[in-house]
Order: C-alpha cells, then sequence, then structure tokens
C-alpha cells in the first residue's frame, strides 16, 4: 500500500474529477427523522459539493450496488415450442464516494463469500471489479459497536481510503487506477509528524467508541444456548418483517422469482434479497416448515451473523454498523439480544 | 480523459463461451446457465408422481453431465421457476437423466402437465453423493419411506451394476398406502436380475394387498443384519429416517455408517442464497447426503 497526503482543496479537485468523467455516487441528505436526526443515502452525485462527506452513516449500505434488491440473472426468450436462455452480467464503470471502513469490511466479508469458495457469482464478480471505492472514516455514533467486532479499521477492499488529520486527509492508496488518478492533482508523501498523527486519530477512534460487546465467546455460546428460552422473549417481539436484512451491509440470502413477460415472449429470472424472518424462508412444497416459530427465524439470523457458516470460515459476518437496531420496528438491537444471551450463559 | 474508469468486460471472458461444468466448484462459470433438455419420455408412476426421462439436447453438455448417486440437479421450467430434484438414474446411463417428481408445488404442477417433447433445463449435479466405493466389501442396506425411493434408485443402480463388489443387498420399502408405491413395475427385475432382497411394507392396506402390513421398522425383524459388515442408506420423512436410525444406532451400525438425505427448500443450489441452511450447514453443498453423526450434530436437522 502507498501512502499520501493531500490537502482538502486537492482532494476536491479529485472528487470533481472523478465524477465528472464516471457515474459517482456519494452520500447524500435525503431526509429527516421525526426525532430531528438526518437520514443520509448514497445517491448519484455530480461534483463534490453534490455530497455530505460529513455525513454520519448512511441509512441502508452500500451492498445494494453489489447486490441490487431486484436483479435478472437471466431471461429466457420463447418461440414455438423452443426457448433461448440469455445472461449478461452488468459491468458498467462507476465509483462511490464517502464509504465507511464497516461498509468496505462488509464488503470484503461478501468478497469472500461470493467471490471465492464454491461457485464465485460472475453478477457480484463484474460489479464488484467495476467500481472504483474512496472510503473514509468517521467518528462513531453512540450506538455503532464495529469496534468490538475489530471491523472500525480497513486494510483492504478499497481503491483509495481517506482518514482525516488536521485539516488534510491521510491517504491510503490501494490500487493502480487510484494512484495513477492522484497524479492530477497535488499530493505528497507523509512527513514522520503526519504518520503520528494517523496513529493518534486511529487511538483516538478506538477510545470514542461507547456501545461494546463481547463477541469472543459467542460461536460456543449460541452453540451451547441453541435451544434457550430467552429466544422465545426475542422472537415474541420480532414482527418477522425483515427489515434487518434489507439495511444489513452483509446479509445476502435471496429469493429466486421467475415472471413471464404479459406478451408471452420473454421470462424474467430475478434474484430478489429475501430475509430469513420471513415467513416462508424455509418453507417446503407440500406446505412443511422447517423454521415455523418466530423465534426459530429470529435465532437463524444470530446464528448466521455471529456464529458464521462454513462458507464464510465460520467467523461471524456482522460488522457491527448497528443498522438493523436502528431499523427494528419493535426495537430489538443486536447487542441488548448478544448481551443477553452472555448474561444467561454466565448465570 | 484523466478520471477515466476502464469497464473490465466479463462478459468477453472466455468462460462465457463454455458451458458450466458444476462439478468444478472453484472456478468462475455461468452458474445460473442451464442445460436445455427434452422430455424424452414420462411414466406415471402413482397419482401425484411421475417419472421424466431428460435428454440434455447439447452433445458437449451431455458429455460433460457426470454425477454420483445422491446428487440433485434444479430442474427448470421457464418463466415458472426451478426446484431441486434428486437424480434417480443409473449414474451409468449417459444418454438421459431420470427424475421422478411428486406434484406438490408450482413448478412441479407445471412439469406434471407437460407433454412428451417439452423443452425444460438443467443445472446440476449439486451436492454430496452416497460413498459407494466405501461401501464395498460389505453389505447393503437402502431403507426408504414414501418418496424417499426416489433418490435411492441411484445408489440402487450403482449397486446393481457393480453386484460382485457388495455382499447381500437389503431394500426396505415403506409407504402409507399400497397405491402410492413407486417404481412397481421393476420390483421383479431387482430381485431376480439384481441380486436384491425387496421387503415391503405398508401402513393401511387395502383389499388387494397381499404383503405386510405396518411401521417400516417392523421390516428388521425379517433380516438379519450384521452391524459391522453393513452401511446403511436411509432416505423418507423426518419422522420415519430418525426412528430408522436410531434403530440402526441400538443394532450397533457405526454412525459414521449411517447415511441419510435431507430436503430443504433452495433457491440457488450452490451454497448462495442461504435457504437451504440446516444449522450452519448448507443442503446444497454440504449435503444433501450426511452420515448420521453430522445429522445429530446439525442443529434443526431432527
Amino acid at each position: 500500500m502507498i501512502f499520501k497526503v493531500i490537502t482538502k482543496d486537492e482532494f476536491k479537485k479529485f472528487v470533481d474529477g472523478l465524477a465528472e468523467e464516471n457515474e459517482t455516487f456519494g452520500p447524500k441528505l435525503v431526509d429527516t427523522r421525526a426525532d430531528g436526526t438526518a437520514i443520509y443515502d448514497f445517491r448519484r452525485a455530480s461534483c463534490f459539493d453534490d455530497m455530505d462527506l460529513d455525513y454520519t452513516i448512511s441509512h441502508t449500505s452500500i451492498k445494494r450496488f453489489f447486490l441490487p434488491f431486484r436483479e435478472t440473472l437471466s431471461e429466457f426468450n420463447f418461440s414455438g415450442d423452443d426457448w433461448e436462455q440469455t445472461i449478461e452480467y452488468r459491468n458498467n464503470p462507476r465509483a462511490i464516494v464517502g464509504v465507511r471502513a464497516c461498509d468496505i469490511n462488509a464488503l470484503n466479508i461478501l468478497d469472500r463469500i461470493l467471490m471465492g469458495g464454491e461457485f464465485p457469482s460472475p453478477y457480484y464478480i463484474a460489479r464488484r471489479r467495476n467500481t472504483f471505492l474512496v472510503g473514509m472514516d468517521h467518528d462513531p455514533l453512540e450506538d455503532c459497536f464495529c469496534e468490538s467486532l475489530g471491523q472500525h479499521l480497513v486494510h483492504r477492499g478499497f481503491d483509495l481510503f481517506c482518514t482525516e488529520i488536521d485539516g488534510k486527509y491521510y491517504l491510503k492508496v490501494n490500487s493502480a487506477k487510484a494512484l495513477a488518478f492522484l497524479r492530477n492533482v497535488e499530493t505528497h508523501s507523509p512527513t514522520h509528524e503526519e504518520d503520528h498523527m494517523l496513529i493518534e486519530r486511529k487511538k483516538a477512534l478506538k477510545a470514542s467508541f461507547k456501545a461494546k460487546v463481547d463477541v469472543s465467546a459467542l460461536p460456543s455460546v449460541l452453540d451451547i444456548g441453541f435451544k434457550h428460552d430467552l429466544w422465545k422473549k426475542w422472537g415474541d417481539k420480532c414482527l418477522n418483517c425483515g427489515s434487518c436484512a434489507m439495511v444489513c451491509p452483509t446479509c445476502y440470502c435471496y429469493a429466486m422469482e421467475e415472471t413471464i413477460d404479459v406478451g408471452l415472449k420473454t421470462s424474467k429470472k430475478e434474484r430478489v434479497q429475501y430475509s430469513c424472518n420471513l415467513v416462508d424462508f424455509a418453507e417446503v412444497a407440500g406446505g412443511h416448515n422447517f423454521r415455523p416459530l418466530k423465534e426459530d427465524k429470529l435465532k437463524y439470523r444470530y446464528y448466521h451473523h455471529y456464529r458464521g457458516f462454513a462458507q464464510n470460515r465460520e467467523d461471524p459476518i456482522c460488522v457491527g454498523c448497528n443498522r438493523c437496531g436502528r431499523a427494528c420496528l419493535v426495537g430489538i438491537n443486536p447487542r441488548e439480544v448478544i448481551n443477553d444471551l452472555l448474561m444467561e450463559s454466565k448465570s | 480523459m484523466k478520471y477515466e474508469l476502464t469497464k473490465q468486460d466479463i462478459n468477453t471472458e472466455p468462460f462465457m463461451t463454455k458451458p458450466p461444468e458444476f462439478n468444478r466448484k472453484t472456478v468462475v462459470m455461468r452458474t445460473d446457465k442451464t442445460y436445455k433438455c427434452e422430455i424424452i419420455n414420462i411414466l406415471e408412476l402413482t397419482e401425484l408422481e411421475k417419472l421424466f426421462h431428460l435428454k440434455i439436447l447439447d452433445d458437449a453438455e451431455r458429455q460433460m453431465f457426470d454425477f454420483r448417486p445422491g446428487q440433485f440437479v434444479m430442474v427448470e421450467v421457464p418463466g415458472f421457476g426451478e426446484v431441486p430434484i434428486s437424480i434417480s438414474s443409473s449414474s451409468n446411463n449417459k444418454q438421459y437423466v431420470e427424475l421422478c417428481i411428486r406434484k406438490a408445488g408450482r413448478v412441479t404442477d407445471v412439469l406434471h402437465r407437460a407433454k412428451k417433447g417439452t423443452r425444460v433445463g438443467i443445472r446440476g449435479p449439486f451436492g454430496t453423493s452416497f460413498p459407494m466405493e466405501a461401501m464395498a466389501g460389505g453389505d447393503v442396506l437402502l431403507v426408504a419411506g414414501g418418496l424417499g425411493l426416489a433418490p435411492l434408485r441411484a445408489p440402487l443402480f450403482w449397486v446393481t451394476e457393480h453386484r460382485d463388489q457388495y455382499q447381500d443387498v437389503h431394500v426396505l420399502y415403506g409407504c402409507k398406502k399400497p397405491d402410492q408405491m413407486l417404481f412397481t413395475y421393476q420390483y421383479d427385475q431387482w430381485q431376480s436380475v439384481g441380486g436384491v432382497n425387496l421387503h415391503t411394507i405398508v401402513e393401511e392396506p387395502d383389499e388387494n394387498w397381499t404383503g405386510k402390513t405396518g411401521l417400516i421398522t417392523d421390516l428388521f425383524n425379517d433380516i438379519a443384519i450384521r452391524p459391522d459388515h453393513t452401511h446403511a442408506v436411509v432416505c423418507g420423512p423426518p419422522v420415519m429416517f430418525k426412528f430408522v436410525c436410531i434403530h440402526l444406532d441400538t443394532l450397533g451400525i457405526p454412525m459414521n455408517r449411517m447415511f441419510v438425505s435431507l430436503e430443504r427448500r433452495m433457491h440457488c443450489g450452490m451454497g448462495k442464497c442461504c435457504r437451504c441452511m440446516v444449522g450452519s450447514t448448507f443442503t446444497c453443498v454440504d449435503g444433501p447426503v450426511f452420515d448420521y453423526w453430522s445429522v445429530l450434530n446439525l442443529k434443526e436437522a431432527i
């Protein structure tokens, strides 16, 4: 990795140039909640001033750029008694500016699942390869707990990552593309003092997390506590609406839907983001549901997130952004569920 | 152009022109490309089940298609959807694939209305298989309940085709009613030509039924099992395989020599959609064939 330091004015020029020549997305203020807090989301941006780069956190994650809510996987064209299948991978280049460390870490987790292992997904690979990511760190919100999961710092998976030091940006340059683009603006190699400031910034960031959760013992606690009563307590609260999975940066479970065009000439096979909390997630033909109870479904999501699956080397896939906790309509917060579980296992 | 991002077009890469080889799990391929097949024959087995013979139309794809007993395919009916179906044919049959399909939902309902000559698709094979080579040298016990005979027909074909490698082979098959029994036309052939001992039982006999009545576990009284020489394969509804496995366990058959095939909802077959998760294991890539020890370790299996 190459390190550079850039002034804010030069960085503005860099982003303006990037946005002028490419389809570029950045954080924007899109709405305000009833309590007055801002809602940010990634939208198409035309220049630096069009973005709100001092945003807190986007309401939904950037997952949807790689795993859109609805994506056509293939199409069938009918003619007579025959059909032909066509598959095309979407790969328009684009840039996303201002992505938080936890979201890039979430992408790294998705990379491992969707680009590696068994049956790599060409749909995901095409989108990932054609996305230029500029990351930016931020001060955590009251309820962010990414530090507990070791996801508050990011070391790979981006093209450029900016950390603010003394009115300037300390840049981690992680791709040849990014380095080439930076030649268009003025940067300098970090001085010893600037290196030191970066370390101080990292220390301050680590110390600023108020929300903490102990996840070290979770895999075994989850395994042992599989039939625990507390799942019923939380399951009874859950509405099975699936909001948590929609805002989660790592939830990738999906459903396939096939629809025939009204003209009966073509049909589409679409991948639709799904949630394991939705009622028919594990229902098979004939009507048997392998997870009939609300607690079964809720528990399963916690299992996937904190115990991990073999596909993910059994590591937790949660990055601690707490989007699900904020989006939950009945106030189910992952920290509270985990603490509850840990308390029960100790008693 | 100082900041232009160049397009990296995956659509021009070599894998796009090759048929996907699903047996090579780790390479990038067109995972959603389905092999086009023609239904060349349909046999009506019972009121609810039909046996479909599917021939892959493309020669290269047909030659590439190679499966092991116990694996499954995703059957695509364009416009309607995709369903996981275990393969019922012999792995030696390179001409067509036999699939025994129960009319149970949207896609299978359409399949049951399909006529000879209809073109559908298959992707696969997917999943784990029965370790047929490891079973060689000893006795084989195949226990099926209801539709569970469909996935067991592939290992049964294997055993009859390699009959000299196995000692005693017993097939125990139980159904609710006599008219639900599958592949009845082959029973004589299995016994006389295949050298297989077939034992059947039904729970609710009708007036024409002359065989045994009772639960599948009753059949164990009829046969002598040598626990240290036997591999067992069990397939059927969860309640059934649970009781059968418990019984076999008490007889002393080691847990890693008892195999079951699980059924779950599936949308991809490739360990991506997570619909078929059992505990923390995918039925589609880590299963559907599990040994009994693994099943006991799966949180939600039984």
